[in-house]
């Protein structure tokens, strides 16, 4: 059988390379697109990122992806958001003045403040290990367990308008903020899964079944 | 239980091999850095740090070699460190497969690198490394080149100002620590943290898992990086495979670890530890690959 075929988007926003080990890990066939074309062939897409929320929006437009991906989550076909790639899904970002998102989930993206409610010091970027909390039951997370840990590294996170939307929550500096979100055939998360060893690539594997469903 | 720490296995490459010193000095090699890179992913290690701690004087090919290999089976992130001088240094770690950078040398001559590299690849791949050695006069100053380059940095005033250019974490290395076991400097590391709200990473000194707990509660530490203490519990218990390259200092591995200062510990008996003095850290099912 030939292995579903996987669209990472590239577009010079970060690291691909953990992203692509990881499909392969699970039998996907992963591919790096930067084309509207190329993406309208793949069986699903990842939108990976790093860095700042401007760049990424401003790179994606060069590549005359913005509609791109609409268009593809349209299809209906499997979608994966992570970090900033979750964050670009949202209406708006805070970050560094306002800046307009993709606007697929409603809601905006905001960063943790340098003091939490007590005062204490807060450090930004979280960066390591944090629990999931699941709001309901989903597919993606398949043999994963409440309260499991996943990987972290980021500044900013997303606030869903329509509460639905959120499919877990995680802690930090005394916010239970949306870790990761479910609308649909959109699947996105702050947290890395290629980064999260066992588990993280249980989600890689959640995907691929998905995406064999159909 | 307040936030998640993270504990960080630190794996110092000298050319193939895998080598530890003692306050960055007189290495000796205690085998094949992906043998052990694969062990510490098994093992629940939070995230993975190589340095290259002669990067100059070696071919860089080899260090590319190793972190391609290791990435390929490793799904925590491995940062990577030592010789990075350019912004094209930093890209062509980052594209043989690691996660996130350190920088000392190159920052220290050119701060502005910290500030560029943050704006091309992410504050968060940027961390800075800062080698600390205690002044007769009690400051702290910062050194490069494995605690050998005198610099006349103030090691506060320089984490400051690392942060406000943008770097994402701080390592800080108690040079005067480094490799004997005895403890961390934890008067340093809290100094340092207290001084920035960014994460800071203490390294250098760890002889046993009480020395780890300090440097958390009383160091106010966000992460720790272990080299001996880890690295002399896996000699104990695995063979070790050694390449044909057997150069440098091997008398060590073949003759059996003799280093009465340090308490060797596993990944899983420090976190459980941690665990049960109320420290939070990643323990339980997904600690295994």
């Amino acid at each position: 059988m030939l292995k579903p075929q996987v669209g990472i988007i590239d577009y010079d926003m970060g690291n691909m390379f953990s992203v692509l080990r990881a499909c392969e890990q699970v039998d996907l066939l992963p591919v790096l697109i930067s084309n509207k074309k190329d993406m309208n062939i793949c069986d699903a897409v990842i939108l990976p990122g790093v860095g700042a929320f401007a760049k990424a929006m401003e790179n994606l437009k060069k590549l005359d992806l913005i509609c791109g991906i609409r268009d593809f989550i349209a299809s209906d076909k499997p979608f994966m958001g992570i970090c900033l790639g979750m964050q670009l899904l949202f209406s708006e970002s805070e970050e560094f003045g306002k800046h307009k998102g993709l606007d697929i989930i409603k809601g905006v993206v905001k960063r943790f403040s340098p003091k939490n409610e007590r005062n204490n010091i807060v450090k930004v970027p979280q960066v390591g290990w944090n629990k999931l909390n699941f709001n309901g039951k989903f597919s993606i997370f398949n043999d994963i367990k409440d309260g499991e840990y996943m990987y972290f590294v980021h500044s900013y996170y997303v606030v869903p308008e329509n509460k639905k939307d959120i499919a877990t929550t995680t802690n930090y500096a005394d916010i239970d903020f949306c870790s990761s979100v479910v609308s649909g055939n959109v699947m996105a998360f702050q947290f890395h899964p290629e980064k999260s060893a066992g588990k993280g690539l249980q989600i890689y594997r959640n995907f691929a079944e998905i995406i064999e469903r159909g | 239980m307040g936030k998640t720490i993270r504990i960080i296995p630190r794996l110092d490459i000298k050319g193939p091999n895998l080598v530890k010193g003692i306050h960055l000095e007189g290495l000796r090699v205690l085998g094949k850095p992906e043998q052990y890179a694969r062990y510490y992913y098994e093992a629940g290690a939070d995230e993975l740090a190589y340095i290259d701690v002669v990067a100059s004087l070696y071919n860089r090919n080899s260090l590319h070699d190793i972190i391609s290999r290791t990435a390929r089976e490793i799904f925590i992130p491995l940062m990577v460190g030592g010789g990075l001088r350019t912004i094209e240094d930093i890209r062509a770690v980052l594209r043989a497969g690691a996660d996130k950078v350190s920088i000392n040398t190159a920052a220290i001559n050119n701060p502005q690198i910290i500030s560029e590299a943050a704006n091309i690849f992410g504050s968060s791949t940027i961390v800075v490394s800062i080698e600390a050695i205690k002044e007769k006069d009690s400051r702290y100053l910062a050194y490069t080149d494995n605690g050998r380059q005198f610099t006349g940095v103030e090691v506060i005033e320089w984490a400051k100002r690392v942060e406000s250019l943008g770097a994402g974490e701080i390592v800080i290395t108690s040079v005067d620590r480094d490799g004997t076991g005895e403890g961390f400097d934890l008067e340093l590391t809290s100094a340092v943290s207290s001084a920035v709200s960014i994460p800071v990473i203490a390294h250098g000194g760890a002889g046993s898992i009480g020395h780890i707990k300090q440097v958390i509660l009383e160091g106010k530490a966000d992460a720790v990086a272990v080299a001996s203490l880890l690295h002399y519990n896996y000699l104990i218990g695995h063979k070790i495979e050694l390449g044909s390259e057997k150069e440098g200092n091997t008398e060590f591995i073949s003759n059996g670890i003799k280093s009465s200062k340090i308490n060797s510990a596993d990944l899983s008996g420090i976190k459980k530890y941690l665990f049960e003095q109320g420290i939070n850290c990643r323990i339980g099912e997904n600690c295994n690959a």
